[in-house]
């Protein structure tokens, strides 16, 4: 790891700038607006489970199997990242988090900002009672990849292209 | 056995061939990877702890975490199933399989699967089994053997495959580059995952607090395999488990890391099975995955199959801490070599291979390949959970060589091979395995021995009987040894009363009987910075009969050993050792054949001779006595020595004293002490040591005195260039008047 130094967002950040992954940070207010400028349609999505955080009017909220196919760009809330790693945690929902973000090529995941742990170990102490609860998680860092035709190659089975939106939610610092 | 050695030989010869190019272009980027992710992680070796101690625990607790687990799982909706073998595995999973009347399963990739033969065994009932992960996928369609575990196609060029599926498949536009390949499997695949009726993957741990199936993965295909169809079967061997999901922090900071050298793999899927996620159904496309109401089925298939029987046997026991992350195979510079296919037996490939081979499917299996671990000893310090995989290859070719039968020519030996082995053993690891008692005999009747040696007959008959290559050079044995020549000046120059340190030199087998200069120098050395040498009467280390796994033998010379330095050790003198080899003896091997309070007292006691040298300038020694650079210098340090970390003692002193020094950083030389000398292994190893001959041969190096630590890797340093190798301590030593 190369990014423990500097602020949480800055190594968030800068981990994910190793995989070509940008990061858009807004406010709630904008974040509609944002996701907007980033997805390219068709575009397939779940509801964002964040207070006063929606989604722009161009994301289908209730895929189906057919217009999962179609999509370009997903859209799904992130529980948590980690800034040593540049992972976000996708957790399964019976709305479809889970195939939104991995069957289209481009997959626009959205993060407040204070959910934002610093490494790994902190990961966990969030996923113990999580998991022992029920729940599934995908830590997805970077877009799916492959080495197995020759050489490295982006978009495998899963998405080419990760995009983060961070949205600065009140009261978080970046210290 | 010169037949078997022949088809030995000429199997090695075609891999190198066919496959060697790309094994080795791959596994020494993973290698370089590795260096380069755990060199950035602050916290590595604290988590390496961590890891293997959260093992160690599992594996000594497995019974009630097989308990917990299988409450875990079943109270969230789920099935688990322990099968004591492969066929009560495959059964099982036949049986899940046609309840769901199920006509096709999807598979991502599972060594485990790989050793229960499930695709054949539903491939019989008429199931389409279809591996998903792309290297699977290619080895299917190729009808191959992994040659990698985690990179099972790593043998076949991105050509190869292109010319397998445009053969294959016949598509529209031949295909050419990666990107062509991998977007045609994703589309064939997708549609194949899309009407699947039953997922399987593996487990690289299994959570036995929540029931949780953790993947390790990057391309997708697991996640889509998982969550397609409405059945899930995850197959996975007892020792995936650990207690709880917080333990599974340190794995994941390390498994990437060490096998391809990623910080992190793209997906780390932590699925809770039943999964919350709706079944995509192809034959539904416009029902909303939020409408819904799935009743998906979960099935966890833990396997015994040997792992057990492996969990009771006090030396193998440590390969179930093994959580699969294919660094001893990158870090091993013959499979960088040769891959798999030939560093493998029925199902794993590479160090640790061994003992699951050995656990798993039995030592016929495991006889295949053991050799071709040198006990190196690279992959130690490499290994995410530390398990001392040499000592594991050891113990199985200790056991092998006790399976043996044929005693032929065991009264023909018994003179020259005074060892503590069965009869059978094969007759080159005897030759090889007490090469201390050859040398002793070799030096008594020299120049005689010598030429006889060198003579064609006995070359022929060497090569045929014992397997030792007609194209190595044999060492010479020098008529005065090292001790004949300090007995003869009558010992050590400096007073032992008024001397700084004083210290016994380990006169090892080779410096005492055929390098004997090295020795000469290492003691004028020693008197110039004022330290009073002995040089008792020591028996060779054990390193020559442990390498070929025999055990009672290397621990009978332990023990010898230890007896002959007693008195040294506790009269408070330091114990110098030449050889790096040995010196790896002493403090690392000797831990497992002599009792611990013996061992740790040689251990603290003894020293690398540049180490010696440099912790004897660090408090006030001068070196000026010493003879000093500008010389240019090529140093090779020995795969031992740099397991221990004490390569960087050669260079700082050489660099003190004002050499300028290139160092490699070959992993290893290829000869490693007899290998290279055999007959079925000869090409192996030059191909090995040819990266470090092209090393010393480029711009930056060619032209420099060339020195080695260890004795093999001087001796393939004389094969590989045209200009002989010193070991360092020649170069350093004050001029030979000195010794007067």
């Amino acid at each position: 790891m190369s990014h423990a130094s500097g602020s949480i967002v800055e190594r968030f950040t800068s981990a994910l700038a190793d995989l070509d992954v940008p990061v858009t940070r807004t406010t709630p207010t904008d974040c509609a607006a944002t996701i907007a400028g980033i997805v390219a349609e068709p575009v397939v999505g779940v509801e964002l489970p964040f207070e006063g955080v929606t989604l722009p009017g161009v994301v289908d909220t209730d895929p189906s199997p057919s217009s999962l196919e179609a999509a370009r760009t997903g859209v799904t809330p992130a529980s948590f990242g980690i800034a040593d790693y540049g992972s976000v945690a996708l957790t399964a929902t019976p709305d479809g988090s889970e195939p939104v973000s991995l069957f289209v090529d481009r997959h626009v995941a959205v993060l407040r900002r204070r959910d934002l742990l610093p490494d790994m170990p902190t990961a966990f102490e969030r996923l113990g009672p999580a998991l022992r609860a029920g729940d599934s998680v995908v830590l997805a860092t970077g877009p799916s990849a492959t080495a197995d035709m020759g050489e490295l190659v982006r978009g495998a089975h899963g998405p080419k292209e990760v995009h983060v939106v961070l949205v600065d939610d009140e009261g978080a610092t970046d210290e | 056995m010169s037949s078997s050695r022949e088809e030995r030989a000429a199997r090695i010869r075609h891999l190198l061939d066919t496959e060697g190019s790309a094994v080795g272009e791959n596994t020494r980027g993973f290698n370089r990877g590795r260096y380069d992710a755990v060199a950035d992680l602050e916290a590595y070796e604290s988590l390496k702890d961590r890891a293997r101690a959260i093992k160690a625990d599992a594996i000594a607790d497995l019974p009630a975490l097989v308990e917990s687990v299988t409450e875990a799982v079943e109270s969230n909706g789920g099935t688990v199933y322990l099968a004591d073998d492969a066929d009560d595995a495959n059964r099982y999973i036949r049986e899940v399989v046609a309840d769901r009347d199920a006509d096709r399963l999807v598979k991502s990739k599972s060594m485990t699967s790989e050793e229960l033969e499930v695709n054949d065994a539903l491939a019989a009932d008429g199931v389409d089994v279809v591996e998903t992960d792309l290297g699977e996928w290619v080895l299917q369609v190729a009808d191959e053997a992994p040659s990698h575990i985690v990179a099972p196609a790593i043998h076949k060029s991105r050509a190869d495959i292109a010319r397998l599926f445009n053969e294959r498949f016949d598509p529209d536009e031949p295909l050419e580059t990666a990107a062509e390949l991998t977007a045609f499997a994703r589309e064939r695949l997708g549609e194949l995952i899309a009407d699947a009726d039953v997922g399987m993957t593996g487990a690289n741990f299994i959570t036995a607090d929540s029931g949780t199936i953790v993947l390790v993965t990057s391309e997708g295909n697991a996640r889509k395999s998982a969550v397609v169809p409405d059945t899930h079967v995850a197959v996975a061997g007892v020792e995936k488990i650990v207690p709880s999901v917080e333990d599974v922090s340190p794995f994941i900071e390390l498994i990437g890391r060490s096998g391809t050298g990623q910080d992190i793999t793209s997906y780390v899927s932590l699925l809770t099975p039943p999964v919350d996620s709706p079944v995509v159904d192809a034959g539904e496309p416009d029902v909303a995955l939020a409408d819904r109401d799935d009743d998906r089925e979960f099935h966890l298939v833990l396997i015994d199959n040997g792992r057990f029987d492996l969990r009771e046997d006090d030396e193998l026991r440590e390969t179930l801490y093994c959580i699969r992350c294919s660094a001893c195979a990158n870090s091993c510079a013959n499979f960088q070599a040769v891959g798999g296919h030939a560093f493998g037996g029925e199902t794993y490939t590479g160090g640790i291979a061994t003992g699951w081979e050995a656990g798993v499917h039995g030592y016929d299996s495991a006889a295949e390949f053991n050799d071709l671990c040198t006990g190196c000893s690279r992959c130690v310090n490499q290994c995410p959970v530390g398990i001392d995989i040499p000592w594991i290859n050891t113990v199985v070719r200790d056991r092998l060589n006790r399976a043996g039968d044929d005693g032929r020519f065991d009264a023909l030996y018994a003179e020259l091979t005074p060892d503590a082995e069965p009869g059978g053993l094969d007759l080159g690891k005897r030759l090889f395995g007490n090469y201390g008692t050859l040398a002793r005999v070799g030096s008594a009747t020299a120049p005689v021995s010598n030429w006889v040696a060198s003579l064609p007959p006995t070359r022929a008959l060497l090569e045929r009987v014992a397997g030792v290559d007609r194209r190595r050079d044999l060492p010479t044995f020098e008529r005065t040894t090292l001790r004949d020549w300090f007995a003869a000046r009558g010992g050590c120059r400096v007073d032992e009363a008024s001397a700084t340190r004083s210290a016994a030199l380990y006169a090892d087998v080779y410096t005492n009987h055929v390098d004997v200069d090295r020795g000469r120098a290492a003691v004028r050395t020693l008197e110039a910075l004022d330290v009073h040498v002995r040089l008792p009467s020591v028996p060779e280390s054990g390193r020559a009969p442990f390498s070929q796994g025999m055990i009672a033998t290397a621990k009978e010379a332990a023990e010898g050993v230890h007896d002959a330095l007693r008195a040294d050790l506790e009269a408070g003198r330091d114990v110098v050792v030449i050889e790096p080899s040995d010196l790896a003896m002493f403090r690392t091997e000797y831990g497992k054949l002599l009792p611990a309070a013996d061992a740790d007292a040689l251990a603290a006691g003894s020293y690398e001779l540049f180490e010696y040298v440099y912790g004897l300038a660090e408090n006030g020694a001068d070196l000026e006595v010493l003879t000093g650079g500008p010389e240019p210098v090529a140093y090779h340090a020995h795969c031992q020595q740099r397991t221990l970390g004490l390569e960087a003692y050669t260079t700082a002193v050489l660099d003190r004293l004002g050499y300028d020094v290139v160092e490699s950083d070959v992993e290893c030389c290829g000869m490693a002490g007899s290998f290279g000398y055999k007959r079925e292994y000869y090409e192996l190893s030059m191909d090995v040591g040819k990266h470090l001959g092209d090393r010393f041969a480029a711009a930056d190096a060619r032209d420099r005195t060339v020195v080695a630590s260890g004795t093999s890797c001087g001796e393939q340093l004389d094969d590989l260039l045209d200009r002989g190798s010193r070991h360092p301590v020649e170069l350093v030593a004050p001029d030979r008047r000195s010794e007067r």
